[in-house]
């Protein structure tokens, strides 16, 4: 049994009196202990439902419509709210994108940790707050001590980032859901705060989910890759190999408009067209507006997700590699 | 040491204030009437009034006998009420713990009831107790608050006969003369009617105000971080999002003194409330002119002091903004 299981994950927002619209469709995945798995997609593809709905945390007016999340074989989605609080922040961490407005304003960064800890353990102020200290310099925020008494505004945004992910590791989590970790951070300490979390992550054995809009990134720290088009898993499987040769052509458009794999001088490559709003999906592979492959199967019918990929007309890598 | 340099420089605005203020309060003073008529009676002839308004400084030009009026203001003397023959601030103090009662009343009925109200208003959004709140909160607006006043007293003093609806009843005496009716039941009776009516003001304005920004901050990211967090429901509630309305309510509040002390004027005369207020009215109609500058400034000295108070609460809550001279 896997550590995480999700099974055909929906989350449906209402849309006038009595329809709803989905912004997940159908979302499967697997995640073993240790094991880091990459989620990438455009803006919207529903990564940061994904995120939420595996602590039930959707907000309303969007809800979980059907399927299963199971960690260690339990249904996350059908405990009570009181055993799913012992869940979250404890055996399951969240870091979000915006460290300026993931941290409360009004409250020091010692409040912000301590109350984490005092959530989940019986444990002594004094004792929690040498904890707190141990694990601030683990994130190497300098001067560690003086920093409880801190407000968020009193930090820079990649010490924030620094203090958000002290707070997800505080109480030594299976699982950290890291939601573009680094997008609203200054482009000089991006890496820096990656590799942190890929260290940490190694060091301690925890498993991670990385959304995020960077394939460059996934390829650097992931084992795994999931790409999301639509509220959909579109391809998923070892990140070398999609990245090497990928079988949908959603994919491969990504890559090609990654600007390490653009050669020199050429102009960078963008897919041409934009993502679908849930609320206007198109009929059959919702990619098929987009696609150069497409033909008339692709919008008639959904293709499944099989071998890793849903497509009906996957680039065959021979073909590719001519 | 930055609190000091806080009061310090607040200190100096406040005594700019006090400066405009006495300048209008007396402007009004050398505009409103003829002082000799409300002394002396008619027989006395046009040669002796010259005189003695000659004597009294009347002739004297506008600034000369302004800057008279401020030396003695600052002494305390602001001159002795036509009325009552007695120095107009000794007049003016005795109505002071009326009217701060009933300002108090107000304040505690109104924060009891639009905290609980706003919250419950945004966490509970679609139940019929929020629509109905949220209904009774528009009415309550528009509805001006001499009519409340008036339902208030014909309802519950007239026609249930449940509270008293005029004057304050029996007031025990405090030291330093401090007459206060908190401490009889037949005190807080009398003081039931005025207060709600005086808080009715700020009432529906507030519970919307609480409800829009507590709305505001139960859809935040360091709100929705802090459940990540598996923090407990009343936590996430009243620590990380009830904690940061307060801000804009501290503001609005601040904004809204001027506007509760005015109200005062009007409640105190519907209930026949013997306060400050009340007391000025009485003034305006006897042309008591020490008097009703007398109570301009002492007005606008409490005005002055509860909004620095205001301004330090706000720095108190709001780690964003430093007093001056603190250092981060
Ligand atoms: N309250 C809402 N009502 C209706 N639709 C919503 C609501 N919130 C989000 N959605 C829709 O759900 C879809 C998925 O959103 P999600 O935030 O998961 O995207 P994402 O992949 O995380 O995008 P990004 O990269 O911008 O963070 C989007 O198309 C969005 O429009
Ligand atoms: S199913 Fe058809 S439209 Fe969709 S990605 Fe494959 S080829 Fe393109
Ligand atoms: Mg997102």
């Amino acid at each position: 049994m896997a550590m995480l299981e999700i099974e055909d994950l929906h989350v449906a927002f209402p849309k006038g009196k009595k329809a709803e619209v989905e912004a997940l469709r159908g979302v499967s995945l697997k995640l073993e202990k240790g094991e880091r798995l990459g989620v990438v997609g455009e803006s919207g593809a529903g990564k940061s439902m994904l995120a939420f709905s595996i602590l039930n945390l959707i907000a309303e007016p969007g809800r979980v419509s059907q399927g299963s999340v199971a960690f260690h074989g339990e249904n996350l989605l059908e405990l009570s709210e009181r055993d799913i609080r012992g869940i979250r922040g404890n055996r399951i961490s969240m870091i979000f994108q915006d460290p300026m407005v993931t941290l409360n304003p009004v409250l020091t960064i010692g409040t912000q940790m301590v109350e984490t800890l005092k959530a989940h353990r019986k444990i002594s102020d004094a004792a929690a707050r040498k904890l707190c200290i141990a694990k601030l310099k683990e994130v190497a925020i300098p001067s560690a001590e003086s920093r409880l008494g801190a407000y968020p505004h009193e930090l820079s945004g990649g010490l924030r980032q620094r203090v958000v992910i002290a707070i997800a590791l505080l109480t030594d989590p299976e699982l950290i859901i890291a939601d573009e970790p680094t997008t609203a951070l200054d482009v000089t300490i991006q890496a820096e705060i990656m590799a942190l979390i890929l260290k940490l992550c190694r060091e301690k054995d925890v498993a991670l989910i990385l959304i995020t809009h960077d394939l460059g990134i996934v390829a650097e720290v992931t084992e795994r890759i999931m790409i999301m088009y639509a509220g959909l898993c579109v391809e998923t499987g070892p990140t070398q190999q999609i990245i090497q040769a990928p079988h949908h052509p959603y994919s491969a458009g990504l890559l090609k408009a990654l600007p390490q794999f653009a050669g020199r001088g050429t102009r960078l490559y963008q897919i041409p067209g934009s993502m679908p709003p849930i609320t206007a999906l198109p009929p059959g592979c919702a990619y098929h507006p987009r696609c150069e492959r497409a033909t008339e199967l692709c919008k008639a019918q959904v293709p499944p997700l099989e071998h890793g990929h849903a497509c009906f007309h996957p680039i065959d890598q021979t073909e590719a590699a001519s | 040491m930055h609190i000091l340099a806080f009061l310090l420089r607040r200190s100096v605005q406040a005594v700019i204030v006090m400066f405009v203020i006495s300048l209008i309060g007396f402007s009004i003073q050398d505009n409103l009437g003829d002082p000799l008529r409300e002394l002396v009676g008619q027989s006395v002839s046009e040669e002796e009034r010259d005189l003695m308004r000659e004597e009294m400084g009347l002739n004297d030009p506008f600034f000369v006998q302004y800057f008279r009026f401020l030396g003695n203001a600052v002494q305390g003397d602001l001159g002795t009420s036509y009325f009552f023959k007695r120095p107009a601030l000794d007049v003016i103090m005795d109505k002071f713990p009326a009217t701060f009662e009933l300002v108090l009343g107000a304040v505690f009925i109104f924060l009891s009831l639009s905290i609980p109200a706003g919250i419950y208003c945004a966490i509970h959004r679609d139940s019929w107790i929020t629509r109905f709140i949220m209904s009774a909160s528009i009415v309550g607006i528009s509805v001006p608050v001499f009519l409340t006043a008036i339902g208030m007293v014909w309802l519950f003093g007239v026609e249930l006969g449940w509270l008293p609806a005029f004057g304050r009843g029996d007031t025990v005496e405090l030291p330093w003369g401090w007459e206060t009716g908190l401490l009889t039941w037949e005190g807080l009776s009398h003081l039931i009617l005025p207060s709600v009516t005086l808080s009715s003001i700020m009432l529906p304005l507030f519970i919307r105000l609480i409800r829009a920004e507590m709305m505001e901050t139960m859809s935040t990211d360091y709100v929705r971080f802090a459940k990540a967090k598996g923090l407990s429901t009343s936590r996430v509630r009243y620590v990380h999002a009830f904690r940061n309305t307060l801000l804009p309510v501290v503001t609005v509040g601040g904004l809204m003194i001027g506007t509760l002390i005015a109200y005062t004027i009007l409640t105190e005369t519907v209930f026949q409330w013997p306060g400050m207020g009340f007391l000025f009215l009485e003034a305006v109609n006897r042309v008591d002119t020490p008097l009703i500058i007398a109570y301009i400034i002492v007005v606008g000295l409490i005005f002055v002091v509860v909004n620095t108070l205001v301004d330090f609460l706000y720095t108190l809550i709001n780690p964003m903004v430093k007093l001056p001279g603190a250092k981060s």
